[in-house]
């Protein structure tokens, strides 16, 4: 079992230090002269020499790749270009604020799909069935961004229920207020996520219904409802753990368009911001900090996976 | 009889609704299996054996229904009883063992849990549950039960794991045991193992049990009465010893018929076969429902239903022509085939394929296994060697070795026809690869599902033969039609044909390369004994007009003797003895041929003491000393070589002329032992 989650550790790093390079081209070549931008179109060509001779911009690419990877492995997330400001504590409250939503949305979600899904499961082919399955993928076709601006006007501005801002006003809100706020954008995120995850979760519980150990489960006098709960679930339930681990970056790793419409000082709003201004560093780390979120919870899901499942477990164990 | 029965099913009828209609899956079956009685239920695919089974659980798929009939449990009718009470019954007086048993455990809960759950229901506390399910494993004769509570399924053997289905299927002290297929897919030495299991626990237990099988020799051995199905309906009834001596509905007499057995050989023997195919799921008959396939039929039997007429006794056959049936002709049939013409001018019985010291070693997780240790042999033009041998023992990587789909160590060389071969398929010239084709056990998954009949053939004439397409068709519908696979189906997908007639059309492909060797690789075991009878006789046929070769590996060994002129004994990737078909199973054997040999359930019913081969198959990664098969030798013992088994490995070496045997012990003295 070690020796599997070391290697997959060791091919996870392997895959950062592939994104690493990819992020750090790509914003190498994004169009635009930066300095001109910050320094404005009138400052002297001496005062841009200056500024990139400061800033590091005049380096070869390699070195100025070494810097960066060199700066975020010792903590040094180097400095934002329009705030002039550590790109860490840019950062930092961003991912928290992103990290709180992803909690609050996974919490509704997680929940009311696997039910969803268990639901359709049982009563196979019947109306529950086809109503949860069309209704959930006719939910996940719409971007969340429109379901956003739906939720907003029926439940903020129409019967004001709900804040129409995931961000409470107020200075220190406890804790009940703050998941207040971000129940209306994590349901929207259940309209995209649950047909999905459902489906996975139904897919499971039906082949589970169908296999041979259910058969022996009933034969052996169990009621269909022991059975189910007993041999069922914990079957039916591993490949939905994983699929539901796998889309933790997705809710964690910025929702640009939510946060926007929501008004939420999350990571996507940062993203969008650096992209806008051009702000190489603080644009580089955090789409290399999102790769380092995706990778984990890979990582995460893969061991899960594995753990729960004492085939797998087995085999990776022998 | 004044004892109720244990089951009684009176005039059943099941239908199952295919696409909003109903069709008939049990036409009127009528049985009773008495306190103590094992009743045997025969019949081939389709026919409703497990629909039975299943309908005497009350365990019907969603779109199946009892449409009429009763089912009467100690006398009691249970059509109608409520969820709760078919519960109740399934946990305190009926239970089922079923084929692959692997499946039937869940595999994420430990075994302990699994068999611990049947006294919990009904009312043991958890750790009492745990003390009764070692109890229950222990009744089973399994290996260290404690250590077998705490396993999960994967970890066990197919004979094992039935085992512990079977300890499940006891916990509850059942009246009547259900059991489906228990011992398909097991190998013989563990079927045996199995089946003297349950004939031990039956004895200790006075369970009623309906069994039921595809394996007439399994029956043969295990019931005291036996009814055969046909199309859904029971054409005949009887203790199973009269039977089997005096079978009297055309059909039991063409089952019989079709099993190759008694020593039966190519050479001289051809099969039987029952012409026609079953008839479809739901098809109404206004007569008898054998009528279209039975030699004996006449307007009567097409147009009324026979009635159950008394042949001796307890024995009944639903047939007007009862008294000829085991004397009615027997049903032949011959190919036209066109020969291929490749000009070998080979004659039969030179050597053809030679093989030398392959070995193979597979790395698992760091540790070298060596699956296959020095084998060598020779196979002649026209001639049939069989692989026999436990699963595990390396007959499908000798196979794979020889076609090149996996490289031999270094030292190991395949020559054919005096031409050293390149070790893997890609090296070889098309001409080599088309030389040596394969067959394999499933059709379903080796026929592209995607394609027509025409393309799968063509395509390989195309690409073997260097054949222009119109010429590859044309061979292509030659060698279909040659196969007895009708015109009207050669433009078909493989999913719209038969398991028999997929199996023929792998066959054709196969023969597509105009081949020197076809390696069949478990080629009928999916398939039922009628259908199995032809796909022998086709292949025999094959042989004598292209003077093909064939390496056959086979389960069975009643198969294997019939169609082999050679056989090579595998134990653990050695060839243990290796001979003439006659000379292999006739004796004297190695110690392990006759392991083998003894654990199959014989169908002609004359008792033959077993040789039992004690503990299970050891790891090839860790490979006792001395001679491997030592641990489990049943003539090591009292041979007076004890010593010399436990530290030398023995050689293969020539006891007679052309037969060879890797055993310490003399040829003399194994055949005093085995007199």
């Amino acid at each position: 079992m070690l020796r599997f989650i070391v290697k997959r550790i060791g091919l996870s790093i392997l895959t950062l230090v592939i994104v690493s390079l990819i992020v750090f081209l790509m914003t190498s070549i994004m169009p635009g002269d930066i300095a001109k931008q910050t320094l404005g179109r009138d400052a002297s060509p001496e005062a841009f020499e200056i500024w990139n001779k400061e800033k590091g911009f005049d380096k070869p690419l390699v070195v100025q790749y070494s810097r960066w990877m060199g700066g975020v492995m010792t903590g040094d997330l180097g400095t934002s270009l329009q705030y002039e400001m550590p790109v860490s504590e840019l950062l930092a409250p961003a991912a928290s604020k992103s990290a709180q939503l992803a909690i609050v949305a996974l919490l509704l979600i997680a929940p009311i799909s696997i039910l969803g899904g268990i639901a359709a499961a049982m009563n196979r082919g019947k109306k529950v069935d086809r109503a949860l399955t069309v209704g959930g993928l006719s939910a996940a076709v719409i971007p969340e961004f429109v379901w956003a601006v739906v939720l907003i006007l029926v439940f903020g501005v129409a019967i004001q229920v709900f804040p129409v801002s995931a961000f409470p006003d107020e200075e220190n809100p406890n804790l009940i207020s703050s998941v207040f706020h971000l129940i209306l954008p994590s349901i929207a995120l259940l309209f995209v996520l649950f047909g999905y995850i459902s489906r996975i979760t139904r897919a499971g519980v039906i082949e589970a219904l169908d296999s041979d150990y259910m058969r022996t489960a009933v034969l052996k006098g169990l009621s269909r409802k022991t059975a189910v709960f007993k041999h069922v679930l914990r079957n039916a339930l591993l490949p939905t753990i994983a699929v539901i681990a796998t889309q933790v970056p997705y809710l964690a790793g910025g929702l640009i368009a939510i946060e926007r419409v929501f008004n939420y000082p999350g990571f996507g709003n940062i993203l969008l911001d650096a992209v806008v201004a051009r702000d190489f560093p603080l644009l580089q780390t955090a789409v290399f900090l999102t790769g380092v979120v995706i990778v984990v919870f890979q990582l995460i899901a893969d061991i899960l996976f594995a753990v729960l499942n004492p085939r797998i477990r087995q085999k990776v164990t022998e | 009889m004044t004892t109720t029965p244990t089951l009684e099913l009176r005039n059943l009828e099941v239908a199952y609704t295919v696409r909003g209609i109903d069709r008939q899956v049990l036409r009127g079956v009528s049985l009773s299996i008495a306190p103590g009685e094992a009743y045997g239920l025969v019949g081939e695919s389709g026919c409703g054996k497990s629909t039975a089974a299943f309908a005497a659980m009350r365990y019907l798929p969603r779109n199946g229904k009892i449409t009429n009939g009763s089912i009467l449990f100690e006398g009691k009718d249970i059509v109608d009883i409520n969820g709760d009470e078919v519960a109740k019954l399934r946990r305190s007086a009926i239970s089922m063992v079923y084929q692959n048993p692997a499946t039937a455990l869940n595999p994420t809960i430990r075994i302990g849990k699994q068999i611990a759950e049947v006294f919990e229901l009904n009312g043991a506390s958890n750790s009492d549950a745990m003390m009764m399910a070692e109890q229950a494993l222990t009744k089973v004769q399994i290996a260290d039960p404690a250590r077998v509570l705490r396993r999960y399924a994967h970890q066990l053997s197919g004979g094992m794991a039935q085992r512990v289905v079977i300890a499940m299927a006891l916990a509850s002290n059942p009246r009547l045991l259900v059991m489906d297929e228990p011992t398909t897919g097991l190998d013989a030495t563990v079927e045996a193992e199995v089946l003297d299991l349950v004939r031990e626990l039956r004895r200790d237990t006075g369970t009623a049990v309906l069994f039921i099988s595809h394996n007439l020799g399994v029956i043969r051995n295990m019931c005291d009465r036996v009814g055969v199905l046909y199309a859904g309906a029971l054409v005949e009834q009887g203790a199973t010893a009269e039977l089997f001596s005096n079978p009297s509905h055309p059909y039991t007499v063409g089952l019989l018929r079709c099993i190759p057995r008694g020593g039966l050989h190519k050479s001289t023997d051809r099969l039987d076969t029952i012409p026609g195919t079953p008839p479809a799921l739901g098809t109404n008959f206004d007569g008898c429902v054998f009528a279209a396939r039975c030699s004996l039929a006449d307007d009567k039997c097409r147009t009324q239903l026979p009635e159950m007429v008394t042949i001796d006794g307890l024995h009944v056959a639903r047939c007007f022509h009862s008294e000829k049936a085991g004397s009615m002709p027997r049903s032949i049939e011959q190919i036209e085939y066109a020969p291929q013409s490749t000009g070998h001018k080979a004659q039969v019985g030179d050597t053809l394929l030679n093989i030398s010291h392959l070995s193979k070693v597979f790395n698992q997780d760091g540790h070298k296994v060596r699956v296959i240790n020095d084998v060598s042999f020779t196979l002649g033009v026209g001639e049939t060697l069989g692989l026999v041998g436990e699963s595990g023992s390396g007959k499908t990587t000798i196979a794979k070795l020889v076609l090149g789909l996996t490289p031999p160590e270094d030292g190991g060389v395949v020559t054919l026809d005096g031409k050293g071969l390149a070790k893997t398929l890609n090296r070889r010239d098309v001409a080599d690869v088309g030389a040596m084709q394969i067959v394999f056990q499933n059709p379903d998954q080796a026929l592209n599902r995607r394609h027509s009949v025409t393309r799968i053939v063509s395509r390989a004439v195309e690409r073997l033969r260097k054949f222009s397409l119109a010429a590859a068709l044309e061979r292509a519908h030659e060698l279909l039609s040659g196969m007895r696979v009708d015109a009207s189906l050669h433009s078909v997908r493989p999913v719209q044909l038969s398991g028999g007639l997929k199996q023929r059309v792998a066959i054709a492909r196969a023969f597509a390369g105009a081949p020197q060797i076809v390696v069949c690789d478990e080629p009928t075991s999916a398939l039922d004994v009628s259908v199995q009878a032809a796909i022998l006789n086709l292949l025999v046929d094959l042989q004598k007009k292209d003077q093909t070769s064939f390496i056959f590996i086979s389960h069975d060994l009643g198969v294997v003797r019939y169609i082999s002129d050679k056989i090579a004994v595998l134990y653990l990737g050695r060839v243990v003895e290796f001979g003439s078909s006659q000379r292999v199973f006739t004796g004297p054997f190695h110690p392990y041929t006759e392991a083998l040999l003894s654990s199959v359930p014989n169908i002609d019913g004359s008792t033959r003491k077993r040789i039992p081969l004690t503990g299970v198959v050891p790891s090839p990664s860790n490979p006792p000393s001395g001679c491997v098969l030592n641990p489990r030798c049943p003539r090591k013992v009292g041979s007076g070589y004890e010593t010399l088994c436990e530290t030398e490995e023995p050689n293969l070496t020539e006891v007679e002329p052309g037969h060879f045997m890797r055993c310490h012990v003399p040829m003399a003295k194994l055949k005093q032992l085995q007199s």
